[in-house]
C-alpha cells in the first residue's frame, strides 16, 4: 500500500498536507493487524518505538552484568566467576551499552520518532530504509546475545578488540566470530539510519522550517548521521579485515605477515572516538529541548549552539590516536592539540545551557532534574577528559579505573541522564498519557547519588594504580574499601532502574491522560496530537522563528528569531511589530 | 539547499586542511587516507547539493517568509506497509550466520535476499510514484 502526501486545505483554515491513498480515497487504517502489521510497518514511529524498547531491553542485561562485575569487585579475590566468565561480561557489558544501547537509542529511538515531527515531515524520507534499519539492529543484537549460547562462550578481548589479542590464536571459538558479525549488522542499521536521517532533515521540512529554525535536537541529529556516515563504514571495514585475519590467511593485523597490529587501532579508534560524539551528539540535543522548555525561555545562543555542534563534530574526527598515546607511535602535540580544544565548543554549549537557565522561570520536573543531572555529571566526565587529553597524565592513568570512571561519567552523563529526561520528556508525546512525575524524582535523586558513590571511588582506586579489566587484586593495596563503595553505588543505581520499571508499569495500567502539549512545549512535534496520527500532521501552524508551537499558542508573545532578543520572564512582553 | 551543501563542503575544506596538517607532521599514510576519504564524503554530496541550488533556486523549506500554502503540490509517496525489508533483515541475518555457523545458512539466505529485493522493486512499480 502506498500513500500519496498533499498539501490541502483543512477546515479550520490552517493548511497542511493531507494523506490520500493511491487510488484518491481518504486515508483509514487498512492493512495487516497484530503482530503482521508490526512487522510490516514502516511508519517512524513504529520502528523508533520498536528501536526505543528494544534497546531498554538490552540495557537493562547490561546493567545486569555490570552488577555481576561490581558483585565480583568488592572483594579482592573473589570466585563468583571465572576469569574467562568475567571477561565475557565485561566485553559484553561494553558492547551492549555502547554499541546496542546508546547509539540506537538515540539515533534509532528517539531520532526516528521525533525528528520527522520536529521538521513537520510525514515520515523519514526512505520508510522501507528505515524498517530494515531496525531488522538488521534487532537481528544484531541478537546475534550478539548468541555469543553466550555457543562453545567457548562469547568474545573475551574488550569492546575495542585489540590486534593481536583478537586473532584466531588468542581468541579462538564462535564467540568472536559472532560478536563481528553482529557488529557489521548494527553496522549497516547505523549507516542506513544516517542516511535516512540525513535526506530526511534536507528533504522533507515543511515551508518556512528554515536549517536554522530547526530544533537544537534536530540539528545535532543531522550533525550525529553525518558522523555516522564518516566512522561506521571504517568500523565495518577493519571488521571485515579482521575476520579474513581469522579466517582467510590474511595477515593485515599481524606482525608475521607484514601487517600492523596498530593499524587496528588506528581504524578502530578512527570509529572509536567519533563514535563517542556519536553517542553524546545527541544526548547534547535531548538537554537542549528541555531546558528552554521548563525555563519558559527559548534556548540562549542558538547560532552559537548550533555551530558549538558543528565544531565538536569536526574536532571529534581528528582525534582518535588520542587512544593510543601509550603505543608511542603516534604523534602526540597534533592529537593532544585537538582533543584539548574540543573544550572549547564544549564549554560554549555549558555556557548556553546555562545561559538559557539564568533568570527563567524553573519548574523542576522529572526531565528538567534529568537534564540538570547531566550538566553535572557530564561536566564530571568532560573535565577529566581534558586531563586525559594531556599525554603525561594519559601516560600515567592509561588502562587504570581512572580511564574507567571518566568515561562512565561521559557516557552515563549523557546517554542515561539525558535519555531518560528525553524519555520522561516525550513518554506523553509517545503515548498520550503521563509517566508519574513523584516515581520519576525518585529515579533521578537515587540515580543521581548511586552515579557519584559509583565513580567517584573509580577515580581514586584508578590513581592508586588499579588497572581496568581484572577480576582479582592483591588485597594488600588498599584498593578494597574504594571498590566496596563503588559496589554500593552500582547497587543505588540498580534500585532507581527498579524504579523505573514500576514507574512504567503503573502509568501504563492506570493512565493518567494529558492534553497534545502538556508542557506547554516550544517545538512543532507538540502541534500535532498525542500520540500522532498515521503520517504526522492534519494541518500545521506557520512556522515563523524556532518555535512554531509557541508561537501559535502565545500570539501576543514576540516570536524570538534564533533565540536572540529579550526572554519574556514572568510578564508577557510586548513588542511592535 | 545552500546551507546544506555548505555544511558538506565545510567537511571536506576542514578534512582537507586536517589531512594536509597530519600528513605533513606524521607522514603517516593509515590516518591521512582516513583524512583523505572523509573529505571526498563531504565533497561528493557538498558539490551535488550546490549544484541542485543553482539549479532549483530556493525552496520553501529554505526561505523565512514561506506559508504552508507553498509547499502545496505532492510531497513524496510513501509506503505505508511492506513486509521485504523483514525479508530482507532476515536474509542478511542469515548471511553473516553462515560466516560463523557453516554454508549451510548461506543458501536460504540467498534466496531470502533475492525474493525481496525482487519483491520491494515490484512494490515500487506497482506504487508508481517511489
Amino acid at each position: 500500500m502506498t500513500d500519496v502526501i498533499t498539501p490541502t486545505t483543512t477546515g479550520d483554515g490552517a493548511h497542511g498536507p493531507s494523506v490520500v491513498d493511491v487510488a484518491g480515497h481518504e486515508h483509514e487504517e487498512h492493512g495487516p493487524t497484530g503482530l503482521l502489521k508490526w512487522v510490516t510497518s514502516t511508519d517512524h514511529k513504529v520502528i523508533g518505538m520498536s528501536y526505543m524498547i528494544t534497546s531498554l531491553v538490552l540495557f537493562y542485561f547490561a546493567g545486569i552484568m555490570a552488577l555481576v562485575l561490581r558483585i565480583q569487585l568488592a572483594t579482592p579475590s573473589s570466585s563468583l566467576v571465572s576469569f574467562a566468565q568475567y571477561n565475557e561480561l565485561f566485553t559484553m557489558h561494553g558492547s551492549l551499552m555502547l554499541y546496542l544501547f546508546a547509539g540506537p537509542f538515540a539515533f534509532g529511538g528517539l531520532a526516528n520518532y521525533i525528528v520527522p515531527l520536529q521538521i513537520g515531515a510525514p515520515d523519514m524520507a526512505f520508510p522501507r530504509l528505515n524498517a530494515l534499519s531496525y531488522w538488521l539492529y534487532l537481528s544484531g543484537s541478537i546475534t550478539m546475545m548468541m555469543g553466550f549460547l555457543v562453545a567457548g562462550g562469547a568474545s573475551e578481548f574488550g569492546w575495542v578488540a585489540y590486534a593481536p589479542l583478537s586473532n584466531a590464536t588468542n581468541s579462538p571459538g564462535l564467540g568472536p566470530d559472532i560478536w563481528i558479525m553482529a557488529l557489521v549488522l548494527t553496522g549497516f542499521s547505523a549507516i542506513f539510519t544516517g542516511v535516512n536521517l540525513v535526506a530526511t532533515i534536507f528533504y522533507l521540512r515543511a515551508p518556512g522550517m528554515t536549517m536554522f529554525r530547526m530544533p537544537i535536537f534536530t540539528w545535532n541529529m543531522l550533525v550525529t548521521a553525518i558522523l555516522i556516515l564518516i566512522a561506521f563504514p571504517v568500523l565495518t571495514g577493519a571488521l571485515v579485515m579482521l575476520f579474513c585475519d581469522r579466517h582467510f590467511g590474511t595477515h593485515i593485523f599481524s606482525v608475521q605477515g607484514g601487517g600492523s597490529p596498530n593499524l587496528w587501532q588506528n581504524l578502530f579508534w578512527f570509529f572509536g572516538h567519533p563514535e563517542v560524539y556519536i553517542l553524546a551528539l545527541p544526548y547534547f540535543g535531548i538537554a537542549t529541548e528541555i531546558f528552554p522548555v521548563f525555563s519558559r525561555k527559548p534556548v540562549f545562543g542558538y547560532k552559537g549552539m548550533v555551530f558549538a555542534t558543528l565544531s565538536i563534530a569536526a574536532l571529534s574526527t581528528g582525534v582518535w590516536a588520542h587512544h593510543m598515546f601509550t603505543t608511542g607511535v603516534v604523534l602526540l602535540p597534533f592529537f593532544s592539540l585537538l582533543s584539548l580544544l574540543i573544550a572549547v565548543p564544549t564549554g560554549i554549549k555549558f555556557f548556553n545551557w546555562i545561559g538559557t537557565l539564568w533568570r527563567g522561570q524553573l519548574q523542576f520536573s522529572a526531565a528538567m532534574l534529568f537534564a540538570i543531572g547531566f550538566l553535572f555529571a557530564f561536566l564530571m566526565g568532560g573535565v577529566t577528559g581534558v586531563m586525559l587529553a594531556s599525554p603525561p597524565i594519559d601516560f600515567f592513568t592509561h588502562d587504570t579505573y581512572f580511564v574507567v570512571a571518566h568515561f562512565h561519567q561521559v557516557l552515563f552523563g549523557t546517554a542515561v541522564f539525558a535519555g531518560f529526561a528525553g524519555l520522561y520528556y516525550w513518554y506523553p508525546k509517545f503515548f498520550g498519557r503521563m509517566l508519574r512525575e513523584g516515581l520519576g524524582k525518585w529515579h533521578f535523586w537515587l540515580m543521581f547519588i548511586g552515579f557519584w558513590v559509583t565513580f567517584m571511588p573509580q577515580y581514586v582506586v584508578g590513581l592508586l594504580g588499579m588497572p581496568r579489566r581484572v577480576a582479582v587484586y592483591p588485597s594488600y593495596l588498599g584498593w578494597q574499601s574504594y571498590n566496596i563503595i563503588s559496589t554500593v553505588g552500582a547497587f543505588i543505581i540498580a534500585t532507581s532502574f527498579a524504579v523505573l520499571l514500576w514507574n512504567l508499569w503503573i502509568s501504563w495500567r492506570q493512565p493518567v491522560p494529558c492534553g497534545d502539549n502538556p508542557w506547554d512545549a516550544h517545538t512543532l512535534e507538540w502541534f500535532t496530537t498525542s500520540p500522532p496520527p498515521h503520517h504526522n500532521y492534519s494541518h500545521l501552524p506557520p512556522i515563523r522563528s524556532e518555535r512554531p508551537t509557541w508561537d501559535y499558542h502565545h500570539p501576543d508573545s514576540p516570536a524570538i528569531a534564533h533565540g536572540e532578543g529579550r526572554p519574556p520572564r514572568g510578564d508577557k512582553v510586548l513588542v511592535s511589530p | 539547499m545552500r546551507n546544506e551543501s555548505l555544511i558538506l563542503l565545510g567537511v571536506a575544506i576542514f578534512f582537507g586542511f586536517i589531512g594536509l596538517v597530519y600528513w605533513f607532521t606524521s607522514y603517516e599514510d593509515g590516518g591521512t587516507a582516513m583524512l583523505v576519504g572523509t573529505c571526498l564524503l563531504g565533497l561528493l554530496p557538498g558539490s551535488y547539493y550546490l549544484f541542485w541550488h543553482r539549479r532549483m533556486g530556493f525552496r520553501p523549506e529554505d526561505r523565512d517568509d514561506a506559508t504552508i500554502e507553498d509547499g502545496a503540490g505532492e510531497v513524496e509517496t510513501f509506503p505505508s506497509s511492506s513486509i521485504w525489508p523483514f525479508v530482507l533483515g532476515m536474509g542478511a541475518f542469515m548471511l553473516v550466520l553462515a560466516f560463523a555457523f557453516g554454508m549451510w545458512f548461506f543458501f536460504p539466505a540467498v534466496g531470502l535476499i533475492v525474493t525481496a529485493l525482487v519483491g520491494v522493486t515490484a512494490e515500487s512499480r506497482r506504487g508508481g510514484h517511489v
